[in-house]
């Protein structure tokens, strides 16, 4: 099997996710659409490590599910906060770094 | 114990003084700070007479010495000490100065009793004696200046004594800026004779002065020019003069202490300690004569129309300074030094008896107002008239033996200087005139309200305490004499003081007679013996032909004002709308100040406002407000990204990161 295939699916992947975070409001959907992006990473990094058949891109696709979990972790921890303090879920509802 | 370890301690004691009493105002009662201040000043003085007797006990060359305690200053190459140089000169100037100040701290004691400011007062009078001699003490040119300052500080301190008057503050203030501008010539003058001498020791300097610089180059003129108008800023001597008058703001024993016995007279000793210098350089020495000369005549005819009782004598002050300043210029030292120690005897006494006279007026200054206090006030009078006998140069008195002897040195010395003898007699004579217009106006007649009460029921006059200059009713909190006033027959303190005085003030003038015993010049001589001004000397004849014209002068003053103020008590009046334009020029005192206002003053003012209105509001503030305005226009385009909308964030990030991955693609291919 050809390369393109993967890499034009991690490409879609990562748009789809991208686009999630622009629009959507939601902050459980905008980290949702994070993690898509991070494994269409994944899948370009793994397939390219097929290609030149070494492993060392899938040893970084490991470290980056790691990086994905620890995200998770914080970005829920985020959410589970905004809803105990009665707070929005509302990312545009939440401006207070505005200069 | 030596000359020089008296003289340290001359100068410890005022000092322990001042700071005893100014620390432990709230732990010592009135009383004991009084006595503790007069005490100090008193041990001081003989300490003073030790130091003299050490002086005696040597060979006239061997009569001066130098002595430090440590490096005040010791910096690349410039090496002063906290020095002192101690001869027959700064000895005669300790003397005079202690003794007059014991007396007047002794006539305070009683004056200010209930002063609310009693310890204040005796604090600040202490450090002005500490500063004092520490002027005349000093062993090198910037202790001198520190003395200097010292002593223009305290005379600000105590000119604004009685703070809550705004005319005392500003009199202050006004005496504070004069003293600086002469501050600025001393400061400068020692620079320069750094610069030519490399030396700021008295012994160095007036050693090697005659071999670095030729008669009357430009630097040594220049350097004595400089030190002019030091002595003259702090002797009140055109056009420095305005001041003074002025200071008769503070209390009474202020003006008779620092205003006229000591302080005033700092300028005369300056003159002669520098004196190898001016004989260096004759052309300033002659126009520091001429300014004294004109000095005692300008001061003298404003005596003569002045109706506030101190600023009469304040005026009278300035002209006798004249007197003493022309002396010590033309050569006349030990005449002039002497002129000023009895000087500092009769004007101290006659501003005690009119600081007597004003309390029993309830501060009321205005001689209009004043009549008959001989009767009222016999004690007061008495020692007034003494005052003013010496002070008129009244045949045998003690002004009569000093003013002559410099007039009689200038006829010596001949030439142009006999101009000096005319006019100075001419001068004496109106010293006598206005000497006595005061005494024939306050003392005999027909009592007034205040002096009539004293006689009758024996007490002064209290009324709601008004400023006697402006009228104003007086804030009557901290900084404010007290409702009660202090009259010498009630206060034995008062009446020691005067007392010794007035002895001093009638009979000072028998140590120094022509022919007879000279004591005073045969203790200065070793001081002047290097100027060649020293070795004319006056015949006695031509001394003894001097004293008779003086005295025919002075007696023919008291008589024109006899005939002016007693027997024909309207003629002053008459005289005065006959002579009106002559009349107002002297009342507003030659127009002296309103002349500095147009020529420093208000120049001064136009500069300020025109960097105020041009430089102020458009260089600076433009340059600053630009700045502000740049940074605050920038900061607001930048700040408009920050909106706040975590999207937002995240689309830029998305479009920098898809526009330098496209960069990149493109730029690779």
């Amino acid at each position: 099997m050809n390369v393109e295939w993967y890499i034009v699916l991690s490409a879609l992947l990562f748009t789809t996710g991208a686009i999630g975070v622009l629009v959507r409001r939601s902050p459980m959907v905008i980290l949702l659409c994070l993690e898509l992006m991070l494994n269409a990473g994944n899948l370009a990094l793994v397939a390219f490590s097929r290609m030149v058949g070494n492993q060392q891109g899938q040893v970084f696709a490991i470290v980056v599910m790691v990086i994905a979990a620890c995200e998770v972790v914080v970005g829920l921890g985020l959410i589970v906060a905004l809803f105990r303090r009665k707070l929005p879920l509302n990312v545009d509802d939440l401006r207070e770094l505005r200069g | 114990m030596t000359a020089t370890s008296w003289a340290w301690l001359v100068l410890l004691l005022p000092l322990l003084g001042a700071i005893g009493i100014g620390l432990g105002f709230k732990l010592l009662p009135a009383k004991i700070a009084g006595i503790l201040g007069t005490a100090t000043i008193g041990l001081a003085f003989l300490c003073g007479i030790g130091a003299l007797l050490c002086l005696l006990g040597e060979g006239a060359e061997a009569r001066h010495h130098a002595s430090s305690l440590w490096d005040y200053a010791s910096v690349a190459g410039l090496n002063i000490k906290l020095g002192i140089y101690v001869d027959p000169l700064s000895v005669f100037m300790v003397l005079v100065v202690t003794g007059v100040s014991t007396l007047i701290h002794l006539y305070s004691y009683g004056y200010m009793q209930s002063d609310q400011g009693y310890h204040r007062f005796f604090s600040y009078l202490n450090f002005f004696v500490f500063s004092m001699l520490l002027l005349v003490l000093a062993g090198n040119f910037v202790l001198l200046i520190v003395g200097w300052a010292f002593v223009g500080f305290a005379s600000y301190a105590l000119i604004s004594f009685w703070y809550r008057r705004t005319t005392a503050t500003r009199a202050g203030m006004k005496a504070f800026v004069i003293n600086v501008v002469g501050d600025i010539g001393l400061v400068l003058a020692a620079f320069l004779i750094f610069r030519e001498i490399g030396s700021f020791d008295y012994g160095p300097v007036f050693e090697q002065a005659p071999q670095v610089f030729h008669t009357n180059q430009w630097s040594v003129t220049a350097i004595c020019l400089l030190l002019l108008v030091g002595a003259f800023a702090k002797s009140a001597q055109l056009p420095f003069h305005t001041w003074l008058p002025d200071a008769m703001e503070g209390p009474t024993p202020v003006s008779s202490l620092i205003h006229a016995a000591t302080m005033v007279t700092a300028g005369v000793y300056l003159i002669a300690r520098t004196h190898t210098l001016f004989v260096l350089a004759p052309t300033a020495a002659d126009i520091a004569a001429f300014i004294g000369l004109a000095t005692l005549l300008v001061a003298g005819t404003i005596a003569l129309v002045m109706t506030d009782l101190k600023r009469a004598i304040a005026y009278s002050t300035m002209s006798q300074i004249g007197y003493m300043i022309m002396g010590v210029s033309i050569g006349a030292y030990s005449a002039g030094m002497f002129h000023l120690m009895t000087h500092a005897f009769f004007k101290a006494l006659l501003f005690m008896a009119a600081g007597s006279i004003i309390a029993a007026m309830a501060n009321n200054q205005n001689i209009d107002d004043m009549k008959g206090f001989g009767k009222a006030m016999r004690f007061t009078s008495i020692t007034m008239l003494c005052g003013g006998l010496a002070l008129a140069a009244f045949p045998g008195t003690s002004g009569f033996f000093s003013k002559d002897e410099i007039l009689a040195y200038a006829t010596a010395r001949g030439g142009m200087y006999t101009i000096f003898t005319v006019l100075g007699y001419f001068g004496a004579l109106l010293t006598a005139i206005y000497t006595f217009r005061l005494i024939f106006r306050v003392l005999p007649g027909k009592p007034c309200a205040e002096a009539q009460e004293l006689i009758d029921n024996g007490h002064v006059a209290h009324e709601e305490p008004r400023n006697p200059a402006t009228g104003e009713v007086e804030d009557t909190d901290v900084g404010f004499p007290g409702a009660e006033h202090h009259i010498a027959e009630q206060t034995p303190a008062m009446k020691v003081a005067m007392g010794v005085l007035a002895f001093l003030a009638l009979f000072a003038g028998l140590i120094q007679v022509p022919g007879v015993d000279e004591t005073v010049t045969h203790f200065l001589d070793p001081v002047f013996a290097d100027s060649p001004l020293a070795a004319i000397v006056p015949s006695v004849g031509a001394s003894w032909l001097g004293l008779a014209i003086g005295a025919a002068i002075s007696l023919a003053g008291i008589g024109i004002a006899y005939w002016l103020y007693v027997l024909r008590p309207e003629a002053p009046a008459a005289l005065i709308r006959r002579l009106r334009p002559v009349h107002t020029f002297l009342f507003n005192k030659w127009y002296f100040d309103e002349l500095i206002d147009v020529l420093v003053v208000r120049p001064a003012l136009a500069i300020g406002r025109f960097a105020n209105r041009v430089f102020e509001r458009f260089v600076v503030d433009g340059l600053v407000t630009g700045t502000a305005e740049t940074v605050r226009g920038s900061g607001g385009v930048v700040r408009a990204v920050q909106n706040g909308f975590v999207r937002s964030y995240a689309l830029l990030l998305i479009a920098g990161f898809a526009g330098l991955a496209l960069y990149f693609l493109l730029s690779s291919s």
